[in-house]
């Protein structure tokens, strides 16, 4: 049977990809950024997931002002890095898992969730970033990957209690699906950060570490938080945070945190990124150990 | 005019993108979104107005887009991430075009980042709108 076995909350900065494109993110200058990820890199390797479901919001890329799905699931053969104005970023072509998603997608729309199917898209920053910044460089990436959009950019945003919800929804769809698949479900977008406006540039640090702080346990508490409520303590773009909510959602109540990261600024945006394994995992990787 | 009596009307110095706005705002919207293929980058460089004239926007639209006034754009129902592939063609960095909605210089408001941004204290409510004080 298909198996969630981790999670990952990371920001999807587009500035990460250009540096990661000019060959940059190497350098010391972005070394405090990087650095970051280094334990995530080799940790990858040893996960190798066979899918990632990769939780993002598109930002006016595929989805313009004609068509706004407040949840869409990518059961397409694979999708294409977006140009979003500056060119195509030179990544590899993503591979979606279309048996995996149309499982999952009759197995929520069954449990309540109205999902929008999408067979065919481009795949903007929100996507490609979060896997640079896991797995590097790459001639392939090293999975195939459910691509799962979420609308932050037209006020409402679903609520955190039915983000929080659908990622129980995706467990349960997941757990029902008779391949052994290990699958991963990342959450990404944030932390804070407002891009218009007066107030524009608000970082508000001790929010997004509280908020890093509760995700492993008292996420009930974080998905009572309203959209308003994200937006005057993070900034307009901090409420993408619901994403991190639906990955919460896709785990057991038990996750071990088991590396962090945060850093403020990436141009106008605070920096987190989190991992979590079930705990069950993390309790089986020990055992094993103990006998090696 | 916009976001008056919304839970989010007292947060200063921002604009939430609702559906007031994004119905004003959609003709602007869709025009900064044709902007995304360079065929179109190029005819709008050419003749920048006759390029707007194209969309169905309203005159106060037209105008702040080709004095790049991001603040009155917003106002008239712009989304930022439309208007980014507005600044994007002029080759204008994210982090530039979103200070100039600030009160502060490109410079000022890149020494701001680098210092951790903007503080949230005094920036959560608009002066005659605060809550009180949790007990
Ligand atoms: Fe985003």
């Amino acid at each position: 049977m298909a198996k969630i076995t981790a999670g990952l909350g990371t920001s999807h900065i587009p500035l990460l990809g250009h540096i990661i494109d000019k060959g940059e993110s190497h350098t010391e200058k972005w070394a405090p950024i990087f650095d970051g990820f280094q334990f995530t890199k080799q940790w990858i390797k040893k996960q190798k997931p066979d899918v990632v479901i990769l939780v993002y919001n598109d930002h006016a890329t595929a989805f313009d002002m004609k068509i706004i799905p407040t949840f869409a699931i990518g059961c397409g053969e694979e999708y294409h890095p977006a140009d979003e104005g500056y060119g195509a970023r030179p990544v590899p072509t993503v591979k979606g898992a279309p048996k995996l998603a149309w499982h999952i997608t009759e197995s929520l729309i069954k449990q309540g969730f109205d999902m929008t199917i999408v067979n065919e898209m481009d795949v903007d920053h929100g996507l490609t970033v979060p896997l640079s910044m896991v797995f590097g460089e790459v001639e392939e990436w090293p999975c195939q990957v459910i691509p799962l959009a979420v609308n932050t950019v037209v006020y409402p945003a679903p609520t955190g209690e039915r983000c929080l919800a659908l990622g129980k929804a995706i467990r349960a769809a997941v757990e029902q699906f008779p391949e052994d698949l290990n699958v991963q479900v990342w959450g990404t977008g944030g932390m804070s950060h407002q891009l218009l406006g007066e107030r524009a540039g608000l970082i508000n640090r001790e929010w997004d570490l509280a908020f890093m702080d509760d995700l492993q346990s008292d996420y009930d508490k974080l998905a009572a938080i309203s959209q308003v409520e994200y937006i005057r303590e993070s900034g307009t773009e901090g409420s993408e945070m619901v994403m991190w909510l639906i990955m919460r959602g896709a785990l057991n109540h038990d996750v071990t945190e088991i590396h962090r990261h945060y850093y403020v600024p990436v141009s106008n945006t605070a920096l987190g990124h989190l991992i979590y394994e079930n705990a069950d995992i993390a309790a089986d990787l020990k055992t094993a150990e103990d006998v090696a | 005019m916009n976001n008056n009596n919304k839970p989010y009307s007292n947060i200063p110095g921002t604009t939430v993108f609702d559906g007031d706005m994004a119905r004003i705002g959609f003709h602007l919207n869709q025009f900064c979104m044709s902007l995304m293929q360079a065929s179109n980058r190029d005819a709008f460089r050419q003749d920048e107005r006759g390029y707007v004239d194209q969309w169905p926007m309203t005159e106060a639209q037209k105008k702040a887009v080709l004095a790049r006034d991001f603040t009155q754009l917003i106002a008239l129902g712009g989304n930022i991430y439309y208007l980014v592939k507005l600044s994007s063609s002029d080759g204008l960095s994210v982090a530039a075009a979103v200070s100039t909605m600030t009160n502060l210089s490109p410079e000022d408001y890149m020494a701001m980042m680098r210092n951790g941004g903007r503080s949230p204290d005094g920036n959560r409510y608009v002066e005659n709108d605060k809550p009180k004080e949790k007990p």
